[in-house]
């Protein structure tokens, strides 16, 4: 029944809702139905982290280009993944889209993910942002670095992650909340790259240079710099786009950290993660699905998926937001992003030891 | 032969359960059992302990936890106990200009999530907000302002949404009790503030224990708030289980034991409620004497509404709509509408599905009162102080083990797996919502309950009636308030719910809940304005429909 026809048919009822209520809600259960989205060979069912207004003018494009429909709901990495893995083989996913590697690597690791062999896919998308064995594929870079107060910190004075932790930045440190995945990918990664004694070392220093107690969003924690509380924090880039996008005068300004020479410790690159997407093991249309991630690298979507969030895309050549090229160039860690998803656990319980909140 | 000695016995055994109250026992108890099955899921969590996950958590941040969880149990609780009954006593017993509207007007911040609340608070209070750039223009960078990132900041923000709840059940209760109590207590030489501490209050007693404890589950289930405050809690604890250490047995571990706690704390309210029992005077109900105060007693009882008024209504949607005013052209589009209805139709069905099984199962409970039928009742009503995430996925592990039962019969049948299931229905969806507030429909009618004279049952019965007519057309009428009080809280709430509707949704049935959530987690606050505004205007309707009929009917 259509939605518009059940809710007249609550609103005549609930004239008298008590007599009629169990009469409503039987004739509620069976109207709507128990139906999934129709096995049609045109359709792919799609769950996603990455939210409605970042994912959708995407879907829509490409059913306008060729006429296939996107069912999708969105959700937490977490629970879309444990949905994944109890409707097992019924599952009506045909594609799981989520915002950072860690969870495509657990999603890989429960084996709720198929391998794909895909020449374009693996032309399209660098190595080090796509899973090795070829579960799942990066589709937009997300770069987190360091955000600095133009009028106290110059960009000499910044160098490294690592340097952050260092006494001379006492009470000038603003964080994002280490419950966030950006923050476990980013400690992971310093896991991956110094072992876990000096991970700890380093993020006990940041601890200790905390100017407020850390922020439910990266947001805050740059108008906490804007507004003098501290001078430099660290932040996803797009979401300094925005802030510049609704306040150009703030004085911020973007830093690229571990620029330094390759093959020293301060010349890692900055810290990327992706927003990517795999096939799952029992999709319904896995070549319906497999052609949309494929589609989702190309050029034309490659372009609208990175400025729809002011992200970078994974494909090279690709054009990017004017806004973003004017943050210049900067060099990317290519350290595999499995990394991140393998370690995430460490990474979370260094920073509950290290009292990082 | 046998199937004759079974039909000669069988009709007496029948004829005796089904007068002794067998069907309704039967319904009741499957019901219970229904809602229990997803939080018994939780509990399977025990099966794979990893000592390792406990060891961490209770080495680094478990004592923390713990602490701050009690703290903000205590905060909510004397903060919608202090607002919630000085508020409900002001509005029955005193007369002023405007309090007709501020009777209702008070009840508005329910339609207002806790979640929403909490990220216009600080979107407005602290340093980079509105208010402190004023201050920061007349005095200069050396002024003074309370941290709103606090403790204090999040018991505030908690305790304004949540004190409808005691505000509501304490003044249906002031109102029960009529005016002929205070003034017996006054001709016996009381002063007035001796008849409300001695006689009044001690009354009300059991219904604000009831809208206290609400508030406190609900403020244990809290992620939304807390999680924008960065004030960890318990449930902190339990999503980094799940979300940080991919660990979802362990979280479950220590969302049964949040369980346990609330098990045992629900025991002690019924402790704290007592045996006593309260039937007010009918009579008095009607012509309700409320003293006209004056000077400076005047301005507290006047002004103290309006200052919770404006903290917990009016500012928030000034600064709401403030926001929406921004977005709004480019975000509103016609997809609002199907966001609205859908928000719409599961409120309505869930309400309407809750408020029966309640109905059904406090009817059971009172008039066939077995002891496990008691005891269902208690744990089902459990459920509302999970946090969201973990009982919606408590329910969809049930719906996928039924799902897979039922697929793998019809593979064996037919060849092929179905194209439909449970879960991503509305069907589960609904029954979700009403493991989640059953507690609060239950509450409502069992309270109604509460005011019935067991006498009027004993005299319906000895007339001849059955239960089914006893239940029609004795108690109906007279539970009607409570019954729709019970519909309108769940629907407020359902609309409000987020967890549960944006793992379970079928496709397609976005909520504006879940256009908060996806706003909200991309730090986007000042475009989830808009989603939220039509939120809390969507739930203004019941709200305001909620008061009338509660002050109509008295």
């Amino acid at each position: 029944m259509h939605p518009y026809l059940s809710y007249g048919v609550l609103i005549l009822m609930s004239f008298n809702p008590i007599r009629r209520s169990l009469l409503a809600a039987t004739l509620g259960a069976l109207s709507l139905g128990f139906a999934l989205p129709a096995l049609s060979a045109d359709k792919v069912v799609v769950y996603s982290a990455r939210k409605d207004h970042l994912i959708k003018p995407l879907f829509d494009a490409y059913t306008a280009k060729t006429g296939v429909e996107i069912d999708f709901i969105t959700d937490k990495e977490g629970p879309l993944l444990q949905r994944l893995k109890a409707e097992g083989r019924r599952t009506p996913a045909d594609l799981l889209i989520t915002v950072d590697a860690g969870n495509l690597w657990h999603a890989a690791h429960e084996g709720v993910l198929a391998k794909i062999d895909s020449a374009i896919l693996n032309g399209n998308v660098p190595a080090h942002l796509r899973d090795p064995d070829g579960q799942w594929f990066g589709l937009s870079i997300r770069a987190r670095t360091i955000v600095r107060s133009t009028d106290r910190v110059p960009p000499s004075e910044l160098s490294t992650y690592e340097d952050l932790a260092d006494p001379k930045w006492k009470g000038r440190l603003c964080l994002r909340t280490s419950k966030k995945v950006y923050n476990q990918s980013l400690v992971a990664m310093m896991i991956a790259r110094h072992g876990m004694d000096e991970a700890e070392r380093i993020v006990k220093g940041w601890v200790a240079n905390l100017a407020e107690p850390p922020f439910s969003n990266d947001t805050k924690a740059m108008q906490a710099v804007a507004a003098g509380k501290c001078d430099v924090t660290v932040v996803n880039t797009y979401y300094f786009g925005r802030l510049q996008k609704s306040e150009p005068n703030l004085p911020l300004a973007i830093f690229w950290p571990n620029q330094g020479q390759d093959g020293h410790a301060a010349g890692t690159g900055v810290h990327v993660n992706i927003s990517g997407a795999g096939v799952t093991r029992y999709a319904k249309h896995p070549q319906a699905a497999q052609a949309l991630l494929e589609w989702l690298s190309s050029d034309e979507a490659q372009a609208l998926f990175a400025s729809l969030n002011m992200e970078y895309p994974v494909k090279a050549g690709v054009e990017i937001d004017p806004l973003v090229a004017a943050w210049g160039g900067f060099k990317a860690d290519e350290t595999n992003l499995a990394e991140a998803g393998r370690l995430q656990a460490e990474a979370v319980k260094l920073m509950d030891r290290a009292g990082y909140k | 032969m046998n199937s004759v000695l079974v039909s000669q016995a069988m009709p007496r055994r029948w004829s005796q359960w089904w007068h002794s109250g067998g069907p309704w026992r039967l319904t009741a108890g499957v019901l219970a059992l229904l809602v229990l099955l997803p939080i018994a899921v939780i509990f399977t969590g025990w099966v794979q302990i990893d000592s390792e996950v406990w060891r961490h958590l209770a080495d680094t941040v478990l004592t923390g936890l713990v602490r701050n969880t009690l703290v903000l149990l205590l905060g909510v609780g004397v903060g919608v106990t202090v607002i919630g009954v000085s508020l409900a006593w002001i509005t029955t017993a005193y007369e002023f200009r405007g309090r007709a509207a501020l009777e209702w007007l008070l009840m508005l911040p329910l339609a207002v999530p806790p979640y929403v609340l909490a990220f216009v608070f600080i979107g407005m209070f602290d340093f980079s907000g509105p208010v402190q750039a004023f201050l920061n223009g007349w005095l200069g960078p050396n002024y003074w302002f309370p941290e709103v990132r606090s403790e204090g900041g999040v018991i505030l923000v908690m305790s304004l949404a949540l004190y409808p709840y005691v505000y509501m059940l304490a003044r249906a209760a002031f109102i029960a009790q009529g005016r002929s109590v205070i003034e017996a207590a006054r001709i016996h030489g009381l002063t007035p503030r001796q008849a409300f501490l001695k006689v009044a209050l001690p009354m009300a007693r059991p219904a604000v224990v009831a809208g206290m404890s609400l508030a406190l589950m609900e403020t244990l289930a809290d992620f939304g708030a807390v999680s924008i405050f960065n004030y960890d809690t318990f449930t902190t604890a339990i999503y980094k289980a799940w979300f940080g250490l991919f660990n979802l047995p362990a979280a479950g571990q220590l969302a049964s034991l949040l369980l346990l706690f609330v098990f045992v704390a629900l025991i002690g309210e019924g402790r704290l409620r007592g045996k006593a029992r309260y039937h007010g005077d009918a009579r008095g109900q009607r012509h309700l004497y409320r003293a006209r105060l004056h000077g400076w007693r005047k301005a507290l009882v006047v002004g103290w509404p309006l200052l919770v008024l404006t903290f917990a209504f009016i500012l928030p949607l000034w600064q709401l709509l403030t926001w929406t005013w921004q977005v709004v052209a480019d975000d509103l589009d016609e997809r609002y509408w199907d966001l609205l209805l859908h928000t719409l139709t599961l409120g309505g069905f869930a309400a309407l599905f809750t408020v029966s099984s309640a109905l059904l199962i406090a009817y059971t409970r009172r008039h066939f009162g077995h002891p496990l039928v008691r005891f269902n009742v208690r744990l089902a009503t459990l459920g509302y102080a999970l946090p969201g995430s973990v009982l919606a996925v408590g329910i969809m592990t049930a719906f996928a083990w039924v799902d897979d039962r039922v697929a793998d019969a019809y593979e064996a049948g037919f060849g092929v797996l179905p194209d439909w299931a449970l879960m991503g229905s509305v069907f589960a969806l609904v029954f979700a919502y009403g493991v989640r507030f059953l507690a609060v429909a239950y509450g409502a009618v069992d309270s109604a309950f509460e005011r019935i004279r067991p006498s009027i049952m004993e005299a319906a019965r000895g007339l001849g009636a059955s239960h089914g007519e006893v239940l029609r057309r004795v108690y109906l009428p007279i539970l009607r308030p409570g019954l729709l009080t019970g519909t309108l809280l769940v629907f407020v709430e359902v609309m409000k719910e987020m967890p549960a509707t944006l793992l379970l949704r079928p496709f397609g049935w976005d909520t504006l809940a879940v256009r908060i959530y996806e706003l909200t987690s991309e730090g986007e606050w000042e475009r989830a304005a808009l989603p939220a505004v039509a939120l809390v205007l969507a739930g203004l309707g019941p709200v305001i429909l909620l008061v009338r009929r509660s002050a109509t009917t008295h």
